[in-house]
């Protein structure tokens, strides 16, 4: 008991300025075990770099093609084809009357001459159609609704109601098929997350290996150090540190792969544009998505080095 | 300073360890552990360092029951007692400098304050002008000479020695034993396990004699007796 009571504790101060001037050189020194084996640490780079580019890639891709589904939501219509011989003072009064519907943001008229007229432009049968004694096309008016993305059944029940009117011959929509597209969209954007949600495990495995074969090759001085008193703190920093910079420099590597790729599309996907009346761009990452993978990959490399340290750090006592 | 009040220590599958030891060492007394290879010396000074665990007993060190200590104070004890062995355990790919400032770093002493704790130990052991070399560059008693420096440089109050003149000539070991009685004189406290007798006679300081893991012969006893 009278032993029990003169037992003294430890002193386990550190001032914060010599704590932080340790962080800050394990920091650097971490860095400076990377820059002493090059072709390893940018090959392991390399692999990780690829690794988070592709769900980048593909979540990029995502982002444009909604880019592109958004063009031409606004731009898709229900074509509205009305009875033969309707005239024109009809046809103003329907469409006043559909300008009272709310679901309706648009309406453009187009009469029959006009029809012809764009017929002829646009296809190879303007010879043919100089043989026509009348003009066989219809009124159409071409109807631009509040929400683009009207689910199918809602989307049938509004056909149906113009069809009902007396005027109306055949509605058509051309939105299913923006409807279809935006469902691949969210096909590969699904494919997107599962794949990152992988690729993010094989980031954790692949820093979490190397990490543990350096551990594996300073056993020797991890128990040196643990015999003059270091603590597991102490040997788990520069590990940390190091699962750190693979982290940013990954996701540096990946960002770089990803600006490369979208400057090898640039051209070509301008190009295809254009032939489709179109001014579409590929665009980058936004700001907070490159720093939301900067900080994930950061996040991802500590915690495959604590993992692998906290495995194997237990193991390698000195005798 | 170190005491030991029935303390066992077995491994299983082997004969090997310590049995039912007391002994008491006073701060500032230098002691030598002698015995055949097996009889428990190097047990012995690892469960004073914390290498080892007893399986029965209590050992105080500095004040500090190891039985009880809890594994985050492990490090902490580790950096009140110098430890030498027989093989240096020096860091290969490191200076003499880095080497002999390892318990600084680790107990976070500022970079002044290591440069020059490091400068007088290398000073002590005449190693001063070897402080950028590596250590694969030294003979062995100069490496045996690196772990000393690394074992005093944060002062410890008790420092241990396996077998520190195991690989040297006997005057490099007379030059090491003289280094360690420098030690003793200026308070700390030294054990020191050795089979080499005439080189612990030659001394003339306490000796406790271990057989079989039993506590042969104290030699203060025997002098009181």
């Amino acid at each position: 008991m009278k032993a029990r009571k003169r037992q003294q504790g430890f002193n386990r101060r550190l001032r914060p300025a010599t704590w932080l001037a340790r962080h800050a050189q394990v920091l650097f020194s971490s860095l400076g075990r990377l820059w002493q084996r090059p072709l390893g640490s940018l090959m392991t780079l390399l692999v990780l770099g690829i690794a988070i580019a592709l769900p980048l890639g593909l979540h990029l891709l995502v982002n444009n093609l909604q880019q592109l589904v958004s063009q031409w939501d606004s731009g898709a219509s229900i074509s509205v084809f009305l009875k033969e011989n309707t005239d024109e003072k009809t046809v103003k009064t329907l469409v006043r009357t559909l300008q009272t519907e709310q679901t309706i943001r648009d309406i453009r008229h187009v009469s029959p001459q006009q029809a012809m007229e764009e017929f002829r432009q646009h296809s190879d049968f303007a010879s043919a159609l100089e043989l026509l004694d009348d003009n066989p096309l219809p009124h159409v008016l071409l109807i631009y609704p509040r929400d683009a993305k009207i689910p199918a059944k809602k989307l049938q029940v509004f056909l149906q109601k113009l069809e009902n009117h007396p005027e109306v011959e055949l509605a058509l929509a051309d939105l299913q098929w923006v409807e279809r597209f935006q469902g691949i969209t969210h096909i590969i954007q699904r494919a997107a997350l599962v794949l990152a949600v992988l690729l993010s495990l094989a980031v954790l495995l692949i820093i979490g290996n190397t990490i543990r074969l350096e551990i594996q090759g300073r056993r020797d001085e991890i128990e040196i150090i643990k015999l003059v008193g270091g603590s597991n703190a102490f040997i788990r920093r520069p590990f940390l540190y190091e699962g750190f910079w693979y982290g940013l420099f990954s996701s540096l590597i990946a960002m770089v792969l990803i600006f490369l790729s979208a400057l090898a599309l640039q051209n070509p996907v301008s190009h295809l544009a254009s032939l489709y009346q179109s001014d579409f761009q590929l665009s980058g990452l936004a700001i907070t998505t490159t720093l939301g993978v900067i900080g994930s990959s950061v996040l991802l490399g500590i915690l495959g080095a604590w993992i692998a340290v906290h495995q194997h750090l237990g193991d390698m006592e000195p005798d | 300073m170190i005491r030991f009040d029935n303390v066992s220590k077995s491994y299983p599958g082997s004969s090997g360890g310590l049995r039912e030891v007391s002994l008491h060492i006073l701060p500032g007394e230098m002691v030598f552990l002698t015995g055949h290879s097996g009889a428990g010396k190097s047990t012995l000074l690892k469960l004073v360092g914390l290498l080892e665990r007893s399986s029965r007993g209590q050992v105080w060190v500095n004040k500090h029951n190891l039985t009880r200590l809890k594994p985050a104070d492990v490090p902490l004890l580790r950096r009140e007692v110098g430890m030498i062995f027989q093989d240096h355990r020096l860091l290969v790919d490191r200076t003499v400098f880095d080497n002999v400032a390892l318990p600084l770093v680790v107990a976070g002493l500022g970079h002044q304050e290591i440069r020059r704790r490091v400068q007088a130990a290398l000073d002590k052991v005449s190693l001063l002008k070897k402080a950028r070399v590596l250590p694969v560059t030294l003979s062995g008693g100069e490496q045996q000479r690196v772990g000393i420096a690394r074992a005093i440089v944060s002062k410890p109050p008790v420092v241990l020695a396996d077998e520190p003149t195991g690989n040297l000539d006997p005057e490099l070991s007379h030059e090491i034993m003289q280094l360690f009685q420098e030690f003793n004189q200026v308070g700390v406290t030294l054990l020191i396990a050795t089979h080499d007798l005439a080189l612990v006679e030659s001394m003339q300081k306490r000796i406790l004699t271990l057989e079989q893991g039993r506590l042969l012969r104290d030699s203060r006893s025997s002098e009181s007796t």
